[in-house]
């Protein structure tokens, strides 16, 4: 489904990413570890289309399409959805609103017309419902005075919404307690199918307790140094990060 | 340049996408302006000679007055020798019917989207069409009169109820208030006249729709709008303006009067032709609207401004009675190289008077807007309350926005309060509605909408639809 190979990108001349090869394949879920400045949150950034980097070299193919020669949009028709880290606020906007111009745009892409409004609110309230959220939320204008849980879990309730072939989730766990944690990984867990596929990007070991991961990788510097199979997250849980720079270092 | 600020130009310079003017036959008196020409005008209308006295002593007054220029706008000052003063359709005024409408006016408004007959059907609202000073069209007339409800043209209303047009013309702006009201009471042409009788609920919302048409002419329309004790009235007035390559001065004049317990909701779509991308052509906008309300009254305006070269316009609220409420949304955009300078003025006289000012300003291109508004609380006017909120939007790096609040406080109950901000339509918001599958324009339509919801809200439900897609459409560029 992805393919990305040799990618390398910088920003304002400082090189972030310095060839990453990374392969996903529908049905599974990649977890992609790393610590802080690693270029972990480019990456998702540059898969989904954002332009302040320069992409200086390799591919991204998604369902063998060169990602790289269309816009953010015509990305997400293609059913690319990333999980905001800092989602955004659009004051005046309702949260309806917002996913209803989202699906029918994405509808329209393909020359679809727009959903019929019962269904939409069908759907919203089955989604709504399995992530335990509250009716009042669809109201609200989207994402402002929003705490950080409920932003992360409006992230997945529009996924949910969107019903994407590649979800990347960018430290979704960030701002969530236990509780929203378990609902909103229950969620993505629920989702998941032989169709599509998912890229977790976290700090912790918490999240893959719920999402449990096929593939796990580790990102360095720029680059991903191990790729294991769930078992690596546990290790670095324990372990931290500098067993593998000094493995690192050993094989140089 | 970054690629935001190419993008957001991309999308904030397309061309004025109704400009197209119709062909009809003008019949016009000669360009210039002197007291023959004011005469002209009146005896053209056969107006009483009261009429001609009051037109004549706005324009002496009006001869020894300098044009304003303390606003934040540039222009060239018109030449006022070189404006033609009267320019009325040649085609018999008040048809009974559709059908004795000159077919080329119709399709005009069917080319705009705002047809007679599908506004007639839908919407049930009586539309008095004011084409190039000269009312040619008027609907539901009879429906109104069954409730007592006049709504005619101006220049009706002098013909057939002078008695009401003297008491109240000139009360709330008098002829002399400022240099553009008093060149508008020399010469007005035409316009509305509307009175709604006591404790009468006019059940439909009143329309009309304005259109300068006859290249060279200035338009002076004169509104007068008078709400009985308990009565209540929405009137809406919209306009779009065909494409010219020289200015045009349109200096109207709006009074409202809400006797006590009346409320007037007073709102405007304003689409003038606002001059291409280099700000050559393009309408100039000076208005004076202004209401007073009596012991709990209510006046409420709106106003979408989309157009215009050079807005320079203040609805605002004379707050004369006990308990009464002014109310002021504003949605002022500008773009390419347009000005604006807009706000309100609210003057509290009466106790427990209360105010509300929402303005939103959406500033694009190399275009400047200004909000300028005043609070004024009078010695008698106890627990005086009012609540303002400026908020500016910018859309690129070449925009300007300006705030300048006045506040002058005589009574020490009184209770202001005054919020402003300012943002910008930032990369992040954008890329998050990409993201989500919305192209460029869409994302920043929505966002535009999210920003200007909370006075849309208070246009009726099919004048803020049309409202909304002016804004796209003055938002929107080449892409797509």
């Amino acid at each position: 489904m992805l393919k990305i190979d040799q990618l390398k990108a910088s920003i304002e001349g400082k090189e972030i990413l310095k060839g990453i090869n990374l392969e996903v394949n529908a049905g599974e879920v990649h977890a992609i570890m790393g610590p802080n400045g690693s270029g972990k949150s480019t990456l998702s950034n540059i898969i989904a289309g954002r332009d302040e980097y320069d992409v200086t070299g390799g591919s991204i193919l998604f369902n063998k399409e060169d990602l790289m020669e269309l816009e953010p949009e015509e990305r997400a028709h293609l059913g690319v959805f990333l999980s905001f880290q800092y989602p955004i606020e659009i004051p005046g906007v309702s949260v309806t609103n917002f996913i209803k111009t989202s699906i029918n745009e994405t509808r329209k892409a393909k020359g679809l017309d727009p959903m019929p409004a019962k269904e939409m609110l069908k759907m919203m309230r089955e989604k709504m419902e399995l992530l335990e959220m509250d009716r009042k939320f669809l109201n609200r204008s989207l994402n402002e005075g929003f705490s950080g849980g409920e932003k992360k879990r409006n992230e997945i309730f529009q996924m949910a919404m969107l019903e994407p072939k590649l979800a990347i989730l960018d430290e979704t766990d960030s701002g969530l307690d236990i509780d929203a944690l378990r609902i909103v990984a229950n969620g993505v867990n629920k989702l998941k199918s032989e169709d599509n596929a998912v890229i977790v990007i976290t700090h912790y070991q918490r999240l893959l307790d719920h999402i449990i991961p096929d593939v796990v990788h580790v990102m360095l510097d720029g680059r991903i140094v191990k790729t294991g199979d769930k078992t690596l997250a546990y290790e670095l849980e324990e372990k931290g990060y500098d067993w593998i720079k000094q493995e690192l270092a050993e094989t140089v | 340049m970054s690629d935001e600020n190419k993008m957001l130009e991309e999308v904030t310079t397309s061309e004025y996408k109704y400009g197209f003017y119709t062909d009809v036959e003008n019949d016009a008196i000669p360009a210039g302006l002197s007291e023959e020409v004011v005469r002209l005008i009146s005896a053209k209308k056969n107006e009483p000679q009261w009429m001609l006295d009051w037109r004549l002593n706005a324009f002496r007054k009006w001869s020894k007055m300098k044009e304003p220029n303390w606003q934040k706008v540039n222009y060239v000052k018109p030449d006022y020798e070189a404006i033609t003063y009267y320019s009325a359709p040649k085609k018999k005024v008040g048809p009974d019917s559709l059908e004795e409408v000159d077919p080329e006016l119709l399709k005009t408004f069917e080319r705009l989207g705002i047809s007679l007959e599908e506004q007639k059907r839908l919407t049930g609202v009586a539309v008095d069409v004011v084409v190039d000073s000269t009312s040619v069209a008027t609907s539901f007339k009879e429906k109104l009169g069954e409730l007592g409800i006049l709504f005619m043209s101006m220049g009706e209303a002098i013909q057939e109820y002078p008695d009401l047009v003297r008491k109240y013309l000139g009360t709330v702006v008098p002829p002399a208030d400022n240099f553009f009201a008093a060149l508008n009471s020399a010469v007005f042409s035409d316009g509305s006249f509307c009175y709604i009788p006591k404790g009468v609920r006019c059940p439909m919302e009143l329309s009309t729709y304005f259109r300068i048409n006859a290249a060279g002419t200035g338009q002076f329309e004169r509104t007068l709008v008078i709400a009985e004790e308990g009565s209540y009235v929405s009137y809406l007035e919209g306009c779009t303006a065909p494409q010219r390559d020289e200015n045009q001065l349109h200096a109207a004049v709006v009074e409202l009067i809400a006797l006590d317990r009346a409320e007037i909701k007073y709102s405007t779509v304003q689409n003038w032709y606002p001059g291409d991308k280099e700000g050559k052509g393009g309408v100039y906008n000076f208005v004076t609207k202004r209401g007073i309300c009596h012991e709990s009254a209510k006046i409420s305006w709106t106003q979408v401004e989309t157009g215009s070269a050079v807005t320079w316009k203040y609805p605002s609220c004379i707050l004369k009675g006990d308990n009464s409420i002014g109310e002021f949304y504003s949605v002022a955009v500008t773009s390419n190289r347009q000005q604006a300078d807009t706000g309100t003025k609210m003057i509290h006289i009466g106790k427990n008077t209360k105010s509300t000012i929402i303005a939103k300003g959406i500033s694009a291109g190399e275009s400047d807007g200004s909000y300028r508004g005043l609070v004024k609380v009078m010695k008698n006017a106890k627990n005086a309350r009012n609540f303002s909120q400026c908020d500016s939007l910018l859309m690129g790096d070449k925009c300007g926005a300006h705030t300048f609040p006045y506040i002058e406080v005589k009574n020490d109950t009184a209770k202001i309060e005054h919020e402003a901000t300012t943002s910008k339509i930032g990369e992040d918001q954008i890329f998050y509605c990409k993201q989500r599958g919305l192209g460029e324009e869409e994302a920043i339509a929505l966002i535009v909408n999210g920003y200007v919801k909370e006075v849309l809200n208070q246009l009726p439900m099919e004048f803020a639809v049309e409202a909304q897609k002016l804004l796209e459409i003055s938002l929107e560029g080449s892409v797509g």
